[in-house]
Formats: C-alpha cells, sequence, structure tokens
C-alpha cells in the first residue's frame, strides 16, 4: 500500500463496524442475486417436465404459483438487503468525507498568512470539494462495486460450472478480449480526454486575455482578430473531441459484440446441448442469465479503476495541504505571562520575506498606556513591523517582546488574546453587523453597542434597515469603506484588547471622524498600548513616539515637535499634508 | 473576484429555454434524422435477440432440428454486426452534431463578448464569462449528445418492447403490464424527491463553498481574532446539514432501485405464474415464455435511465438560462446607422510609413474659446493641420447613477495641438480617455471630433484616430511583432521596425533572443517595465494615429529608460494632437496646454506658466510634486489624494 493510501486508512477502520455490516448485506445481496435464476431455472424445469408426454395439469398449479411467490420473496429480500448494504456503505463514505473536510478546515485554520499567500483560494477550496469527492468515491461507491462485482463474478462462475462446465468455458472464451477492450480503449480514452482538456484550457486562456485585455482590444480594433485566434482554439477543441468520439463511439458497441458474442456461444452450443440433452431447458434459460450477469463486473472493472486511480490522486493533492507543517506555531513550554500589561520593544528587529530584506535594525519600545506611531512610504515596512507583533509572520527569536517576554515564546492564544488589529482594507464577514463586531468574543448586545459607539458607527447603524442585527453582505459589500473600517475598530475593541493596532484603519473615514474616534479612543486606551500606522499626520502628531520607516529603517524619531524641527521626511510629509487639506478644501 | 456564482437552482423544464434551445438543432435537421433512423433500427435489432433465442428454443430445441439452429446462430451474429454499426454511425453522428453545435454557439457567445459594453464588463468579472463560454456550454452538450438521443432511445424500446409483448400474446402482455403503474408511481415518487433531495444537496455545498471562500480568503483576521474554535464548530455544522442532505438522497437511491428490482421480479413471477399455467394448457409455447421473461427484464433498463436524465436537464437549463442572459444582454454603444464619414480617413500601410517619418517644425498649437459655462478660454493661432479637433461640450458623466465623475467638463484641444490633464486621483481624468474612444458614452453633453459627434462616427473608425498607451502595458501572448503590430496585417514588417526604431525599443528587441519574433506575454520573456513601456509606444506609433492618448505611467524606471521613454514621447507626440494623462507634472511642463481637473470639474486651464501665477490648485499640486522630486526615486503616493479612487483605464478592472 502506498503512503498516500495508508495514510487515508485511519479514516476507514474508524467506520470499520458499518464496514462489516455493510459488507454482510453486501454478501447477502448479491447471493440473493444469484439465486433467483436458479429458481427461474426450477421452475421452467418443472414446466418442461410438464409439457412432456403426459402432463398432468392439476398438480402443475400449486407449484408454479411457489415458484413465483419464492421470485418475489427473493428479490423483496435482495431489495432489503440491497437497500441497507447501500444505506450502511454509502452512509459511511459520507461520514468519512465529513471528517476529512472537518480536519482539512481545521487544518487550514492553523496555516499562516504566508502560505495563503502561495496558495489560491480557488485551488484550496477545489481539494476541499472536487478532490474530497474523489477521494470519497474511492472510500464508499468504489470499495462497495469492487467488492460486489468480484463476488457476483466468482459466483456465477461457479454456478455456470455446476451447470455445465464445458458451456462455461465456450460462453466465456470472449472475456478476456472484453478486459483487453476494456483496458485499451480505457487508456487511449484518458489519453484523448487529457488533450481535450488541455485544449480546453487554452481556449480559457484565449478568453482570459482578451476579456482582460479589453480596453486595448477595442482601442486598436482587434475584436476581428482575437475572434480568429478563438475560433482557431474553437477548432481544435473540436478536431480533439473528433478523435475522441472516434473512439467512444466504437468502445460502447464494442463491448456490446463482444457480450453478444457470449449470449451467441450460449445459444448455438448450449441448444446442442438441450437437444443431447446434457443441459435441461431450464439450465439452458439460466444459463443465459448468469452471463447476462458476468458481463457487468467486465465492465464495471475499468470504470471501478479509473474511480480507484482519481480517488488516489485526488487523496494525494489533499495530503498536499493536510501534510504541511504550520509555520507559525505555540511554543512547546510557552510562558504564562498572568496578565499582560501591553509593553512593546523591537530590539535590533532584521526581518526578511521571500529573500528580500523587508526590516533592517529596528528597535523601539513602548510602554502601557503610550502611543507608537509609524510612518513611511508605502513599501517602507509599516505593515510588516506590526504584522510581526501578533506573530502573523514569525520574527526572529529575540527581536519581538511583549511585557519583556519573547513573542515567540508566548501561547498564541495569549499574546493574540492581547491584541486589537485593525487592518487597513478590513475583512468582514457575511453576518449581521453585530455579528462582525462580536467576531472575536462572544458578547452582550450592550458591550457590542458601546464599542460600536466608541468606534462612531452608532449613527450609521441607526441608519440600517435591522440596525445591529442588518446583514453585511460577503466581504461587507453593502457597507462604505468607512464603514467598514469602523466596523472592524469596532470588532477590535470589544475584544477589550491591552495594544490596538491601527494599520492605516481610517483611511477611509474623513479627517474630522478620525479626529474624533482618536480622542475617545484614548480614553479608553489610557493603560494599554496603542500602536498607529498613519499616512495622515493629524492622525499621529499626539503619539508618544513617532517613528519614520524608509527602506525597512528608522530614519527619524521622535515627537511631532521634534519631528517637524529636524525638517527631514517628516517635516516634508508634514507639509504635504497641509497642502493636501488645502486641495481637499477647495 | 468571485467566479462562485450563487447557485441558481431553475425549474428542471423551461419550455421557452426548451423551444430555444432546439431551435439550435434546426440546421441540422439531416444529423438528427440519421441518428433517429439509427436509433430505430437499433432498437429493432435489440428487440430481435430474445425473438431469436424463443424461435431457437421452439422451433429448434424442441424438435430437434440442428440445421436449424445454425442458421439462428447466423441470424444472431449479424444482429450483432448490425447493431454495432448502427450504434457506431448514431454515436459518431450525433456527438459530431452536438460539437458543430456547440462550436458554433461558442463563437456566438465570444463574438458578443467582443461586442458588448465595457459597461457589462464592469458588471461580471471575467471567470464568470469564461465559465459561460466553457463549461456551461460544455453542459449543453451533454443535453443534445447524451440526454435527448437517450430519452428517444429509451422511448423506442419501450414502446417496441410493448408492442412485441402484445403481439406475442396480448394476455400474457397485459398481466406482465400489471407492474406498470407501480412502476409509474415508483419512478414519479423517486424523481420528486430525488429532485428535492438534489437541490439541498446543491444547496448545502453552494454554503460549503461561499464559507470556504469567505474564511479562506479572511484567514489572517479569524486567526488574529482567535476565532479558530467557533469558526470550525460554524463549518462543522454546514457539514453536517451537507452529509445529512446526501444521506437523505442515498435513502432515495437505494429505496428506487431495489423497488425496481422488486417490482422486475413480480413481472417475471406473473410470467411463471400466469404464462407457465397457460403453457400447461398449451396455448403458450416455452419459448415464448423465455423470450417473455427475457424481454421483461429489458423494459426496466430504459425506465431506470429516464429517471436519471433528470439532472442533465436541470443543469442544462440553468446553463442555457445563464448563456441565453448573456446573449440577450443588449450592446449599447454601437456604430451610428446612418453614420459621417470622415473624407480624409482612409489610411493605409504608406500612411503609415509617412508617419513614422520624422517632420519638421509643427505650428505652435492653441485652442479656441468654447463658450458656455465651465469654458476656460485661451487665446492662439488656429490649429495645425496635422492631428485632429476635439471638443468637449459640457460633459456630464458617471459610471454608476448620479455619481458623477464629470461635471459639465467643456474643452476645445486644436488639431496638433499637445494637452496634459492633470489633478489628483478621483478628479475623472482618465473617464476622458474612457469617454473619447466610446469605452462609455456621455450623460449629457456631447464629444466632437473635428466637429463631428463621437456617436456619428462609425465605432471603427473612430477608434483609429486614436492611439491609446495606457499605465499598465498589456501584452497578448505571441511574438513582439504581433504585440506591436496588435494582428493587423496591413502593419508590414518594415513599418513595424521602423516604428520600434523611433521609439528606441530597437535596441532592447534586438537582445532578445529571437527579436522581433521573441514570445512575450504569459508564457514569453519578461520585459521590464520600461520595455513594456516602449514596446506600447511602437504599437502606437505604428498605427499612426491623428490623436495619442496617453495614460502616463506611474511607476518608476530607472533614469536611462527614463530618458528613453520621455525621447520617444516627443517623436510619438509630433505631428499630432496628444492628450495627455499626467501624473509626473515634469511631464506636462512644456505642454502647450494643461488642463487642471478637480473633484470632476474642470478648473483651471493654461501653460505651466500661466498656472503658476495663478497660485491655485496648480501650484498646490505643483509644490506637492515638488517635494516629491527632491526626494527622488521614492514615490509618495499618499501624496496624490485620499479621495475615492476613480476608474482607472487599465485593463484589469474597470472600476465604476
Amino acid at each position: 500500500m502506498s503512503p498516500a493510501a495508508s495514510a487515508l486508512f485511519p479514516y476507514l477502520v474508524r467506520y470499520r463496524h458499518r464496514f462489516a455490516l455493510g459488507s454482510v448485506f453486501l454478501v447477502l445481496s448479491t447471493a440473493i442475486t444469484l439465486a433467483s435464476p436458479w429458481v427461474l431455472k426450477h421452475a421452467i424445469d418443472h414446466l418442461a417436465v410438464r409439457l412432456g408426454p403426459d402432463f398432468m395439469l392439476a398438480a402443475a398449479g400449486p407449484s408454479l404459483a411457489s415458484h413465483a411467490a419464492a421470485l418475489v420473496g427473493l428479490a423483496l429480500a435482495g431489495g432489503a438487503c440491497r437497500f441497507l448494504m447501500r444505506r450502511i456503505i454509502i452512509g459511511a463514505s459520507r461520514e468519512i468525507e465529513l471528517d476529512l473536510r472537518n480536519d482539512l478546515f481545521r487544518h487550514l485554520q492553523r496555516l499562516p498568512p504566508a502560505w495563503f499567500q502561495a496558495n489560491r483560494t480557488g485551488d484550496l477550496m477545489s481539494r476541499a470539494t472536487n478532490d474530497l469527492s474523489a477521494v470519497r468515491m474511492l472510500a464508499g461507491p468504489a470499495i462497495m462495486y469492487t467488492a460486489s462485482t468480484s463476488i457476483t463474478f466468482v459466483v456465477a462462475l461457479v454456478l455456470m460450472l455446476s451447470l455445465s462446465p464445458a458451456l462455461t468455458l465456450f460462453a466465456l472464451l470472449p472475456l478476456p478480449l472484453v478486459s483487453v477492450v476494456v483496458q485499451r480503449f480505457g487508456s487511449a480514452i484518458y489519453l484523448r480526454s487529457e488533450r481535450i482538456q488541455a485544449q480546453l484550457a487554452h481556449m480559457s486562456a484565449v478568453v482570459q486575455e482578451a476579456l482582460a485585455g479589453v480596453r486595448v482590444v477595442r482601442a486598436y480594433r482587434r475584436e476581428g482578430v482575437e475572434i480568429e485566434r478563438f475560433r482557431e482554439a474553437n477548432e481544435e477543441y473540436v478536431a480533439r473531441s473528433r478523435a475522441m468520439i472516434r473512439l467512444q463511439g466504437a468502445f460502447h458497441p464494442t463491448l456490446a459484440f463482444l457480450l453478444g458474442l457470449s449470449a451467441l456461444i450460449v445459444l448455438w452450443i448450449g441448444s446442442r446441448h438441450v437437444i443431447d440433452g446434457r443441459l435441461s431447458i431450464g439450465d439452458f434459460v439460466a444459463f443465459n442469465v448468469y452471463v447476462a450477469m458476468l458481463s457487468w463486473p467486465m465492465i464495471a472493472f475499468g470504470w471501478v479503476t479509473n474511480m480507484l486511480q482519481r480517488g488516489l490522486a485526488a487523496w494525494q493533492r489533499m495530503l498536499d495541504v493536510l501534510q504541511v507543517e504550520p509555520a507559525v506555531r505555540d511554543p512547546e513550554t510557552p510562558v504564562a505571562p498572568g496578565r499582560i500589561r501591553g509593553a512593546v520593544e523591537f530590539r535590533d528587529l532584521t526581518f526578511a520575506y521571500d529573500g528580500r530584506a523587508v526590516l533592517s535594525g529596528v528597535s523601539a519600545r513602548v510602554e502601557p498606556g503610550q502611543v507608537l506611531a509609524l510612518v513611511g512610504p508605502t513599501g517602507s515596512g509599516k505593515s510588516t513591523l506590526v504584522d510581526l507583533l501578533p506573530r502573523l509572520y514569525d520574527p526572529p527569536p529575540g527581536t519581538v517582546f511583549v511585557d519583556g517576554i519573547d513573542v515567540r515564546e508566548l501561547a498564541l492564544d495569549t499574546l493574540r488574546g492581547a491584541i486589537g488589529y485593525v487592518p487597513q482594507e478590513p475583512l468582514l464577514f457575511s453576518e449581521t453587523v453585530a455579528g462582525n463586531v462580536a467576531f472575536g468574543v462572544r458578547a452582550a448586545g450592550g458591550a457590542v453597542a458601546d464599542a460600536v459607539g466608541l468606534a462612531q458607527l452608532d449613527v450609521d447603524v441607526a441608519g440600517f434597515p435591522r440596525g445591529l442585527d442588518t446583514e453585511v453582505g460577503e466581504r461587507g459589500i453593502t457597507l462604505s469603506g468607512g464603514q467598514k473600517q469602523r466596523a472592524a475598530l469596532a470588532r477590535a475593541i470589544l475584544t477589550d484588547p491591552r495594544i490596538l493596532i491601527l494599520d492605516d484603519a481610517l483611511s477611509a473615514v474623513d479627517t474630522h471622524t478620525e479626529e474624533a474616534i482618536l480622542a475617545r479612543l484614548r480614553e479608553v486606551m489610557r493603560q494599554r498600548t496603542t500602536i498607529l500606522v498613519a499616512h495622515r499626520i493629524s492622525t499621529v502628531r499626539d503619539a508618544d513616539l513617532i517613528l519614520v520607516l524608509d527602506d525597512g529603517r528608522v530614519v527619524e524619531r521622535g515627537t511631532h515637535a521634534e519631528l517637524v524641527a529636524l525638517d527631514g521626511l517628516y517635516a516634508g510629509l508634514h507639509h504635504k499634508q497641509l497642502l493636501q487639506e488645502a486641495l481637499e478644501e477647495s | 473576484m468571485s467566479v462562485h456564482e450563487p447557485e441558481v437552482l431553475g425549474r428542471a423544464y423551461d419550455a421557452r429555454l426548451m423551444r430555444r434551445l432546439l431551435g439550435y438543432l434546426r440546421p441540422h435537421r439531416r444529423s438528427v434524422g440519421v441518428a433517429l433512423a439509427t436509433i430505430a433500427a437499433g432498437s429493432v435489432l435489440q428487440l430481435a435477440q430474445p425473438w431469436l433465442t424463443k424461435v431457437a428454443i421452439d422451433d429448434h430445441i424442441a424438435p430437434g432440428d440442428l440445421d436449424g439452429l445454425d442458421r439462428i446462430a447466423l441470424a444472431f451474429l449479424l444482429v450483432l454486426a448490425g447493431s454495432f454499426v448502427l450504434e457506431y454511425v448514431q454515436t459518431w453522428t450525433m456527438q459530431m452534431m452536438g460539437q458543430r453545435i456547440m462550436f458554433d454557439l461558442r463563437m456566438e457567445i465570444y463574438r458578443h463578448l467582443q461586442r458588448l459594453d465595457l459597461r457589462f464588463y464592469d458588471r461580471n468579472p471575467v471567470g464568470r464569462l469564461m465559465t459561460r463560454v466553457t463549461s456551461d456550454v460544455d453542459t449543453l452538450n451533454e443535453l443534445f449528445t447524451s440526454g435527448v438521443v437517450t430519452v428517444f432511445r429509451d422511448v423506442f424500446m419501450l414502446a417496441g418492447i410493448m408492442i412485441v409483448l402484445l403481439w406475442m400474446d396480448w394476455r400474457l402482455a397485459l398481466v406482465t403490464f400489471a407492474v406498470l403503474p407501480g412502476i409509474a408511481w415508483v419512478t414519479h415518487w423517486f424523481r420528486m424527491n430525488a429532485r428535492e433531495s438534489y437541490r439541498r444537496v446543491r444547496l448545502q455545498i453552494a454554503r460549503i463553498n461561499a464559507f470556504l471562500q469567505e474564511n479562506i480568503s479572511g484567514m489572517a483576521t479569524v486567526q488574529l481574532f482567535r476565532r479558530e474554535a467557533r469558526n470550525f464548530e460554524q463549518f462543522e455544522r454546514i457539514n453536517r446539514a451537507h452529509r445529512d442532505a446526501n444521506l437523505e438522497s442515498i435513502f432515495y437511491y437505494a429505496t428506487f432501485y431495489p423497488a425496481i428490482e422488486v417490482l422486475g421480479a413480480v413481472a417475471t413471477a406473473l410470467i411463471v405464474w400466469y404464462g407457465g399455467g397457460r403453457a400447461l394448457q398449451d396455448t403458450v409455447e416455452l419459448g415464448a415464455l423465455v423470450a417473455f421473461l427475457q424481454y421483461s427484464q429489458r423494459f426496466f433498463k430504459p425506465i431506470s435511465d429516464l429517471s436519471e436524465k433528470f439532472n442533465i436537464l436541470q443543469s442544462a437549463m440553468a446553463s442555457s438560462e445563464r448563456i441565453f442572459g448573456l446573449l440577450d444582454t443588449p450592446v449599447e454603444i454601437t456604430s451610428p446607422t446612418a453614420p459621417q464619414r470622415v473624407p480624409d480617413l482612409v489610411r493605409g500601410a504608406s500612411d503609415v510609413a509617412a508617419a513614422v517619418r520624422p517632420r519638421g517644425g509643427a505650428d505652435p498649437p492653441a485652442m479656441s474659446p468654447v463658450p458656455g459655462r465651465g469654458s476656460l478660454p485661451v487665446a492662439g493661432p488656429a490649429g495645425s493641420p496635422g492631428g485632429a479637433r476635439i471638443r468637449f461640450e459640457h460633459v456630464w458623466f458617471a459610471y454608476r447613477g448620479d455619481e458623477y465623475v464629470l461635471r459639465d467638463v467643456s474643452f476645445e484641444v486644436a488639431a496638433g495641438e499637445r494637452v496634459g490633464v492633470v489633478g489628483a486621483t478621483g478628479a475623472g481624468k482618465t473617464t476622458l480617455i474612457n469617454l473619447l474612444m466610446r469605452f462609455y458614452d456621455v450623460d449629457r453633453g456631447r464629444i466632437t471630433v473635428d466637429g463631428i459627434d463621437t456617436r456619428e462616427i462609425p465605432l471603427a473608425d473612430l477608434r483609429q484616430r486614436f492611439g491609446l498607451v495606457l499605465q499598465d502595458v498589456y501584452l497578448f501572448s505571441g511574438s513582439v511583432r504581433e504585440n506591436i503590430r496588435l494582428g493587423h496585417d496591413a502593419i508590414g514588417d518594415a513599418a513595424v521596425r521602423a516604428a520600434a526604431r523611433s521609439v528606441h525599443a530597437d535596441r532592447f528587441i534586438a537582445r532578445l533572443p529571437a527579436g522581433l519574433d521573441s514570445e512575450v506575454g504569459e508564457r514569453g520573456a519578461t520585459l521590464s517595465v520600461g520595455q513594456r513601456q516602449l514596446l506600447s509606444f511602437a504599437r502606437a506609433l505604428a498605427f499612426a494615429p491623428e490623436v495619442l492618448l496617453l495614460d502616463e505611467a506611474t511607476s518608476s524606471v530607472d533614469t536611462d529608460t527614463e530618458r528613453l521613454i520621455q525621447d520617444a514621447l516627443h517623436v510619438l507626440m509630433a505631428e499630432r494632437t496628444t492628450i495627455a494623462i499626467a501624473h509626473r507634472l515634469s511631464t506636462v511642463q512644456d505642454m502647450d496646454q494643461i488642463l487642471v481637473f478637480h473633484k470632476g470639474e474642470l478648473r483651471e486651464a493654461g501653460t505651466h506658466q500661466q498656472l503658476l501665477v495663478r497660485r491655485g490648485l496648480y501650484h498646490t499640486l505643483y509644490q506637492l510634486q515638488y517635494r516629491d522630486q527632491e526626494r527622488a526615486g521614492t514615490p509618495e503616493r499618499a501624496a496624490a489624494g485620499q479621495t475615492a479612487p476613480e476608474p482607472a483605464v487599465v485593463d484589469s478592472g474597470s472600476g465604476g
């Protein structure tokens, strides 16, 4: 068993009782299915005997009726077994699907943001849905069909042999050919369908390119060229499909022909045996039915093989995700600091991402109750710096401290529980406003309303159709940018953080509202630490310490007054801000 | 961009949609005819097999006639061979017809997409449109090739078996048919419940997808707020609901198939009991009884098959609804029905070459005043003959509702004049280009080119007069050459080379592995931002437009490339009207005229010096940028303003 398959084993073992019970019904239902031709055989033999030289009318009635009753009874029993088999085995596969999807999601929740940047959402979703469903087919239907077809095959074979070994041998002559055909056609069809898929991907790429560049296409009147290009791709797709159709068109008729040959042999040779008296007419009829029953396993074999292969490939893709070790993990023995006060220190912090230095030699220290502000051009490393604090990315050991403890030595729960983070582009979830604000904690309505008030969102909420219970839509689509930012602020405040990080978090809020929010926040944050990343100088002017970052380095540091006096980068930004405001007002 | 659309679980059968779908079969009447004929003939051959068994038993086995058996076997072989041929012909005909229909349908959708307004693209993400062209069409293919055909085959088979049974022994046939009401009822019960449970399963899958989509893209937030446990609970709830919906649907399937089998067994039992009894009375032959048994077994497969076609039908209906929705989206921006031809517009390769040839000193261009509110009179002599004259007259425009991004904008650009457009982000600058090219139509007012309303000029003629150079250069997969002439073969090799040389793109092209034939785009060589920029200049020049529309790139390039670009720009602007949206004021300083936009209005206009003297908006902007240029190399984009972003003329998105 391959390592991938053995990783799936525990999931199957968990439902071993169901699989065992399901197997019992599987065997029973198969046995019953195979028994009914036997009953038919007896019924017909009975008739044939009666139809012999001296037919006895009176005795025939009840015997026929009992045969008929036996047929119905067997069918009922078989149906019941088949019903139970399906429910139990396919049901177990649904349970396995549930477990797998839960495990996958649980695992995804442990992986750090950097991993999600490297893996596209659509790709991950396809693993959680398409691949998972292929794995389920492997764990349920594939197992079931494999078992039932092999049992059918063996038992039908035995029964046929007991009827007539010679006829069985003749009847089975075309069957190896069936397997060869299934195998050959199967792999050729697979190859050609790959080629069709590749062309489909190409055609999609042609469409994607033309549609994504629609303006250039229109501006340079390239529509005709694009239509030609698409026509070519489309024609090639049809050509490749034609190659496939030629195969598929031949596949099924070939199978039907070969299986028909078996029936032909039974008819031709079997009837001679009947005439010779080596076979009863009932045996002959039953034989016909068994041959028909054998053809199904022959076809199903190729089909199930395909299902197994696809399932294993899909499982391997899922394992690729499930076996990723989270880069950011809880320490083995986390330090338990009791209550976090909120002192933050960066100590000669140098951080590289993807081999590119993002921060170099950054040092700063703020005490609880203080405000640290970060300013600087886009790409100067401000956001990265604040991302390191809650360990969205892992800082090197001994560089980032909370209350003097290296953040890497704190449990993630403790660390992140002490931090309220408001990103620049907040992500809201498709829930109510209240649900979004109480995202991090289960809070009472009053507390939610307070947080909403503090974030100055209360007036807006009052205007919403259902107030706090208004659904915000996917990604908060019904809210404006400023409303989203304020909702995200309320969400962070409600967690009662010791450290509040605002990563340019009020950029879409107008200056006046921002000042009002910050003024009220100062009250709340009196004993706590605030880290502000801002573009507006007005936001940071009251900070206890302002760091000006450029290209990952601290180029200026001090208070607003000190930095303006320095007449450097900060003073320039300040001046521009004033001009900007003038422009806004005009 | 979310490719996952809310799953629409519409009706399984919609007569209006079906009629329209069947309309696509009309051109292929012959194929349909062939397919139907082969299906009918194939069904007859299928029916012949049990009949041959009957004849073998009654006429040859019973009397012990061996020679007759050989004839029967031969007939059987012929029937098999005939079935083989018929089925092959039928599959081939049907599938090829399906492919041809899909080919045409794809072309139809794609052609329509090439005409649809940009506003449509604003609303519909590219991924969704791709689904229309590919998977939605494929779903329909399944309907045409397997759905429709097998329904016919199943119906033929059912009818054929019934006729044969009635003909062989009508009384026994009627007894056998006693199970039919039961089958009809079971099938109906199954279809109703399976449809409902299929719907529930799809709904749960949609919920799982939505939840995953949201939580995977918001994973950082989830982790920061330590929401993992609660989210897991939530996910597990949906997951369980999905499992339960599936378990329910297993119930229906697990009941349906055995129930059909039991009914089949009842039919068999009836044949054995009643038929057997009649055989004993010598009114039915034994072979006929066996044939009856075989027929009745073949009877049940088409019935359970038919009920499975339901899912194909349902998804085909949903797909066709989406496809027709797209095809029915009207094109609003079209060429006029009675266009005004501009006389001097006949262009060819010779003009292209001429345009590339450097020409001597242009007249000092200027602008004439436009009457009306919001116009800004600027004195100057008449325009030069090179290039077109452009006039905006009281133009209002909104991408959405009444959120106007241009308000009562009027100005005139004389032929050959070079005009710079400046203003903070969100001032409406790029909208000017969108309107000039008629990517969108003005809401109020009008735009004229050489005195003719743009809406009265055929679209191709209008767009041919403009050369558009965008911020982000869009490259198509293909060679450098193809990216310069963009598929217009009229632009010959010499013109391509001349254009590349004039904008200094020839040097980097020469260094590429295969020169002009080097592949670029997704699968080709990666070009630097500056190289892409030069390539797009060559592209614009090769088309020899009368008007150059330039959306200046904001990304910084190294100083050497910058010098090349500036130099190339001068070549480009020579002898033609230029409207340049500038992000760096240095670009526009020597323009003939600078238009200053602010909050959708044209607020100031004049030359660099005139505007500086005014100490207005331009002066403020200039100061803002002056600061930046002091700190060359680190563009501070925050200074560009915090106003609402305007739809940028870039290819990735269109905003609004």
